[in-house]
């Protein structure tokens, strides 16, 4: 029995994921499913402006509109603000710039999409209509938008606290040595950038539900979360002021979050603030319209980046210069992801020694910016992977030799970086010569040839990535700026008769937790998957978490777990102990059973469980009865998977379109749970990847500030027919630090994708005489880039 | 939005120039002005409904005129609320110049913005829809402002117009205006600039939502 367990539902076997019955019939429960009693529904109503002043609200006609509970502005809210999790000092040690963010609008708007008016009325369409009776006379004001201009003499102020619109001008490395090693560089490769604004389109859009009990002064706010205890953390202590005991957050189940459900929105705030005014639940439900215009959006880097190269082309020095755009206010985790999320990976998987990165983080008439799927990561591989393919290039190194010339040798481990991390372990030449054997690297000059017949460029385009993940050490990141532990809590309840029940803090949105978990926690403990229920999401059932994001479900909550197991495990032995009148270091744990070592005497779980809560025979006076034990998990390190990704695509130089053709992801992604799961989480990212590169990207008018992608017209989402057959292969080195040796997988794919499928590209485009291309590459821009080469060529 | 265009009318400068001023030419070349209100002597508030199948949705503009010029030009800024559609605002300069064989030549230029929802989902239809619209007004509006010269062929060869210019002061007191209005100052020019604009978002809207 154990070893089937072992091998068919224990840690490395292909589980069909057991929460997918539900979400394949329709019958899971997201926030939107669920109704309280006497509920309202929420209208907010949005500035259409992106920067004015507002002069006077009339809510008047709204308040006496049928059905119209309460309607509620600015002036009427007296709570706090939203906060910012992470605070960044700029060089000169000063603390970054953050600015009140009050979820109504008092005296301004700063983007289109602001929250005015919350309306809570008996029907949506009632709430609705009432909005549009609301008159708000603005004077608009010349907004700002494009982050490369945002801190230039004369452009329009978002903040008068914010000079020149910086929230902070951070830095990070040696100057001193990285100017010394550009001085004795025989190449410096050059190359300006940008990471563009991405919107994060999960496929549930955001919702929250405010409920107060009158009776025992109980808050309760269902949300689409991916961390219902951070919310309630930062909701309950600095916006709303309600106590931890009388605030319950749940974050039933979530149709996505890539990130953008990480955060603290106003919504969640109002609705719970509102249901305690009117004393009734108070629903809202975004549009996709709304989903567009106010989640957290993604990226918006502009940067310049210069490589020094010895004549060998090993790299001596790496100098960046990012502008990082902020948005109108200051995201939960904001702050964090262009600076210790973003500078400290400039190393890559390169030896380079000295790196030196200014960031200057600056605030626009934009929605805000924070975490999506990589959030800093895809921003800094997109940067060292363009530069390095650049360098080669330019110096006539292979592509693959420069990078391979360059990569951390594998006995260098623990690898300290010159810019603050330290790698644990890795091995990028396994993952390198994976990914160049599964993709048949050697066999593309033939290929491109049987395309060029076809009409076809074909080009094909490598990134060797690493990113930080499982985050993360709560002394580190406090040291840093961060205003939360980043550890994981988890809890295992053994019940009488054996079954378990499984606590995270780790929240599944999409990611499959509630089978790797199981297969996690059924192996450990010898017992059945069928045995295991995963529970997560309800801070009135789990004891404490901070939630999902970073890549950090396995590495940090999974190893919570492990140690949470590990209590039940020297407890049961204490049982086992007892009741075969043995010592406890003659107990041993094995294949599921307690047995004294060397006879066949032994205890199942089940058996230890109904003793521990039926203590007719037990060491009452050691042991306490029941069998539950709760253990937090802080690592003490980063954890840093790593790999090679290889593109192939193909463009059609008549129209521009970019067809990919192969991709493989060679990834260290350390210990394996479910294969098939992270198989699946390679080809979503993956698919967010190409996303990016070719297809997605937001635009704001630089004139009036309107967002114009606010729809799937204008925003184009990677469809089936955008996205190849994805190999994926793995080459685990295991984390050192972890009890399970796992890196974390859940943005590899939207890291390591981007530049590959760009370098890619360029390869396809290289003959014609094409150079650079921006993000997406469209097929309006990839026709415009052949278009001007041909013309420069003539 | 960025929309320029030239237009022949036959028939003469002043005439076109006073068709411009009367509301009643313009209602008749804008399909879904229902109300046009003279507030000051340069703001005129109007309404505007579109219509896309069963679906109406009303939009509230208000249009101010300055630089006149009669009856060489002027320029007029609109704007439109369409409560939750969003807003469409903007502004057009027109030029009336004499062409070969007594017609009239009519430019704009014409800059808008669209917001709100208006623009988060239309910004991509916005101009082709205006353009359209703006195609129709002046089909319509040329075939009412020809059917007036040739019904006053004595206004077409004295070229003083006075026949016109006495019209505009009845058709605003038609329109609901209090007082009659100077023919000189001009009366609702550019509704249909600002008609078309907001009148187009209209459309978008519709069609979108």
């Amino acid at each position: 029995m154990p070893n089937d367990i072992a091998t068919q539902t224990g840690i490395g076997a292909r589980v069909k994921r057991k929460e997918d019955f539900r979400f394949l019939t329709g019958r899971g429960t997201y926030t939107d499913d669920i109704n309280r009693p006497g509920q309202t529904y929420a209208y907010i109503l949005r500035s259409p402006h992106a920067a004015a002043d507002i002069v006077k609200i009339d809510a008047s006609k709204a308040k006496a509109a049928p059905g119209v509970v309460a309607v509620f502005t600015g002036a009427d809210y007296e709570k706090g603000g939203l906060p910012a999790g992470w605070q960044i000092h700029s060089k000169d040690g000063s603390p970054m710039i953050e600015p009140p963010h009050f979820p109504l609008c008092k005296d301004k708007v700063r983007h289109v999409g602001d929250q005015v008016a919350l309306v809570c009325a008996e029907t949506y369409a009632q709430a609705r209509d009432a909005a549009e009776l609301i008159e708000v006379d603005y004077k608009e004001t010349t907004p700002i938008v494009n982050v490369g201009d945002a801190d230039k003499a004369g452009a329009p102020q978002v903040w008068p606290e914010a000079k020149n619109n910086v929230c902070y001008d951070w830095h990070l490395g040696d100057k001193a040595a990285t100017d010394a090693a550009f001085a004795k560089a025989a190449h410096v490769t050059k190359i300006d950038l940008v990471n563009q604004r991405l919107i994060p389109n999960a496929m549930e859009p955001r919702a929250a539900i405010g409920d107060f009990d009158r009776a025992t002064g109980e808050f309760t706010l269902y949300t689409t979360s991916q961390n219902p205890h951070v919310i309630r953390l930062l909701m309950g202590a600095f916006v709303l002021q309600i106590p931890e005991a009388k605030l319950r957050v749940v974050a039933p189940d979530v149709g996505g979050g890539f990130g953008s459900k990480i955060f603290h929105y106003a919504e969640e705030a109002l609705v719970t603030w509102a249901a305690g005014k009117i004393e009734r639940p108070v629903k809202w439900t975004a549009e996709r319209s709304e989903s567009f215009l106010t989640d957290a959006h993604g990226r918006d880097h502009v940067s310049h980046a210069e490589l020094a190269l010895d004549k060998d082309g090993k790299f001596l020095g790496l100098r960046v210069s990012t502008k990082a755009n902020m948005g109108a206010y200051l995201s939960t985790f904001a702050p964090c992801i262009p600076t210790y999320l973003y500078a400290t990976l400039l190393a890559g998987v390169y030896t380079t020694p000295a790196i030196y990165c200014e960031v200057k983080a600056l605030f626009t008439h934009t929605a805000v910016v924070d975490a999506y799927r990589g959030a800093g990561r895809p921003e800094c591989t997109y940067l060292l992977e363009r530069l390095v393919e650049k360098a080669a290039r330019e110096t006539g190194m292979d592509r693959v030799e420069i990078r391979r010339k360059n990569f951390i040798p594998v006995n260098a481990f623990p690898y300290q970086t010159p810019v603050a991390l330290q790698y644990d372990s890795g091995d990028y030449f396994s993952t390198l010569d994976m990914a160049l054997k599964m993709s048949d690297w050697a066999g593309f000059e033939k290929r491109k040839a049987d395309a060029k017949a076809r009409g076809k460029l074909r080009g094909i385009g490598i990134s060797t990535y690493i990113e930080a993940c499982g985050i993360a050490p709560s002394a580190v990141v406090g040291s840093l700026g961060a205003r939360a532990g980043l550890y994981e809590c988890g809890s295992i309840r053994v019940h009488p008769t054996g079954s378990v029940t499984v606590f995270t803090g780790s929240h599944s949105h999409g990611q499959g937790h509630e089978t790797t978990f199981a297969q996690l926690v059924s192996e450990g403990l010898g017992i059945s998957i069928e045995n295991v229920e995963v529970s997560h999401g309800d801070t009135n059932k789990v004891p404490f978490g901070m939630g999902t994001y970073g890549s950090r479900s396995l590495a940090v909550g999974g190893s919570a777990l492990v140690k949470a197991m590990d209590k039940v495990i020297a407890k049961s032995k204490k049982i086992a102990a007892h009741l075969l009148e043995a010592s406890v270091a003659d107990i041993e744990f094995k294949d599921g059973k307690f047995t004294v070592v060397g006879t066949d005497k032994s205890k199942t779980l089940g058996e230890i469980a109904l003793a521990a809560y039926v203590p007719h025979n037990y060491p009452i006076t050691e042991l306490e009865p029941g069998l539950e034990e709760t253990a937090f998990y802080d690592p003490l390190n980063f954890t840093f998977p790593g790999g090679t990704h290889v593109c192939e695509v193909e463009v059609d130089p008549e129209t521009g379109v970019v067809q990919v053709v192969n991709f493989t992801a060679a990834d260290d992604i350390g210990r394996v749970i479910n294969p098939m799961i992270v198989e699946g989480q390679v080809h979503g990212g993956v698919a967010q990847g190409i996303g990016q590169a070719l297809l997605e990207g937001a635009a704001y008018d630089a004139e009036s500030g309107q967002l114009l992608t606010g729809s799937y017209m204008d925003y184009c989402m990677p469809r089936a027919d955008n996205v190849p057959n994805i190999q994926v292969g793995n080459h685990a080195t295991m984390c050192t630090h972890n009890p399970l040796g796992s890196k974390g997988v859940g943005e590899v794919g939207a890291i390591g994708s981007p530049p590959a499928v760009i370098n890619a590209v360029l390869d396809a485009l290289l003959p014609l005489g094409v150079k650079d291309i921006t993000m997406p590459a469209t097929p309006y821009k990839v026709w415009q880039a052949i278009q001007s080469a041909k013309k420069a060529a003539e | 939005m960025d929309m320029t265009g030239e237009h022949e009318i036959k028939a003469p400068r002043q005439v076109v120039w006073a068709a411009l001023n009367d509301p009643e030419a313009l209602k008749q070349s804008i399909d879904g002005v229902e109300e046009l209100n003279k507030i000051s002597d340069h703001e005129f508030e109007a309404q505007v409904v579109a219509k896309v199948g069963p679906v109406k949705a009303k939009f509230k503009g208000k249009i101010t005129l300055s630089d006149l010029d009669p009856p060489n030009g002027y320029t007029i800024t609109g704007e439109g609320q369409g409560g939750a559609a969003g807003f469409a605002k903007g502004g057009a300069k027109v030029q009336l110049a004499d062409a070969p064989g007594g017609a009239t030549t009519l430019r704009y230029q014409v800059h808008a913005q669209i917001g709100g929802k208006l623009a988060q989902i239309g910004s991509r239809l916005i101009d082709g829809a205006a353009r359209k619209m703006a195609e129709e007004f002046f089909t319509a509006f040329s075939g009412v402002v020809e059917a007036r010269a040739a019904a006053a062929p004595s206004a077409t060869a004295s070229e003083t117009a006075p026949a016109p210019a006495a019209q505009p002061s009845a058709a605003v007191a038609q329109a609901g205006a209090p007082s009659a209005m100077p023919p000189k100052q001009g009366l609702p020019p550019a509704v249909w600039i600002g008609g078309i604009v907001v009148a187009a978002g209209v459309v978008v809207w519709l069609i979108l939502r």
